[in-house]
């Protein structure tokens, strides 16, 4: 039983993303989450505006019910799996952001930087939020799809798209690592 | 409820990205610092006994529970698209620390801030709907 309550390393995790992967598509349908987005811009009555959101949400409403899956396995991952949230970070990585203010790095899975009621309810921390809600939204739909999307469902199928998005994805990701979170903090 | 399926692979699929601790918004600064393998490792491990499995549903070896052969779809095209659209990800990513499925769990752990990233998703999404027709590709 302490496997359960132990972080998982990433020989495991790897596999068993995979695993989730091949049921989704065992089960008849195409792995992506950020598709959900669009569903869910459609429920919310999003084809009144533009023609691209005139779709029948209901054709999609598997999507729908995984997303709900990861909210109630989240509720019980934070409550009864993980007792410790402590993170093993890189050393470096831990000075780095103690250097620009961070406090208790690695201590939890979210910094109280960003994700405190204080943080979240600061003009400062609300935009940051809003900015990079707007990024990936925007982003993952321009682009064609996510992390699970491209990264995995499309690199491992062979996809060119799926390649370029990704270099597009550590693009943005290194900017925002290397130049926006040192100038923002 | 035949889509009970899909609701308990979403459990199953935040419990796996929560034990793994690739929700959690330090590994992926740790990732795009590149100062650890942890996440690579994961990513890298997942997209290749993935593509070993994309090998079989190709082949027909594995077919889905209808019996139909497997086939992912094919993903738009288009070198701007994909690279800006990418990149725009990224940085949303890569400041929050969240991509699109992890946005869903986290709303288990820190539920205000992810639900604020969650709309503003979505309205990053509706705001796409409403310019793709006149975007580059």
């Amino acid at each position: 039983m302490d496997f359960i309550f132990e972080p998982w390393p990433w020989f495991v995790g790897g596999p068993l993303i995979a695993l989730s992967l091949v049921l989704y598509f065992y089960f008849g349908k195409n792995f992506g989450t950020s598709t959900d987005f669009e569903t869910l811009c459609t429920m919310a009555g999003a084809g009144k505006f533009s023609d691209y959101f005139k779709k029948d949400w209901k054709e999609r409403d598997y999507g729908l019910m995984f997303a709900l899956g990861l909210v109630i396995g989240g509720i019980i991952a934070s409550n009864f799996l993980i007792p410790d949230q402590t993170v093993n970070l890189n050393p470096k990585s831990v000075q780095e952001l103690t250097e620009i203010g961070f406090l208790n790095v690695g201590n939890q899975y979210f910094p109280d930087e960003i994700f405190s009621n204080e943080a979240v309810f600061s003009l400062k921390g609300f935009l940051i939020l809003v900015f990079s809600g707007l990024m990936i939204g925007f982003g993952t739909r321009y682009a064609g799809g996510c992390t699970s999307g491209h990264a995995i469902t499309g690199l491992s199928s062979l996809q060119f798209p799926s390649l370029l998005a990704v270099i597009g994805f550590f693009i943005g990701g290194i900017i925002a690592a290397w130049f926006i979170i040192p100038t923002i903090f | 409820m035949k889509n009970i399926k899909f609701l308990l692979l979403g459990i199953f699929f935040a419990i796996v990205l929560s034990k793994s601790q690739a929700i959690s918004w330090f590994r992926f600064y740790e990732m795009f610092r590149f100062q650890s393998f942890h996440m690579f490792g994961i990513i890298g491990g997942a997209v290749v006994i993935s593509a070993f499995f994309m090998q079989l549903f190709k082949r027909g070896i594995i077919k889905d529970t209808q019996g139909n052969l497997i086939k992912p779809k094919e993903k738009e095209k288009g070198f701007v698209r994909t690279i800006v659209g990418g990149t725009f990800f990224g940085i949303g990513w890569g400041i929050s620390g969240a991509c699109a499925g992890p946005i869903f769990v986290i709303l288990g752990f820190k539920f205000l801030p992810a639900l604020i990233l969650l709309i503003s998703a979505l309205i990053g999404a509706f705001i796409y709907g409403l310019l793709s027709k006149k975007l580059p590709n």
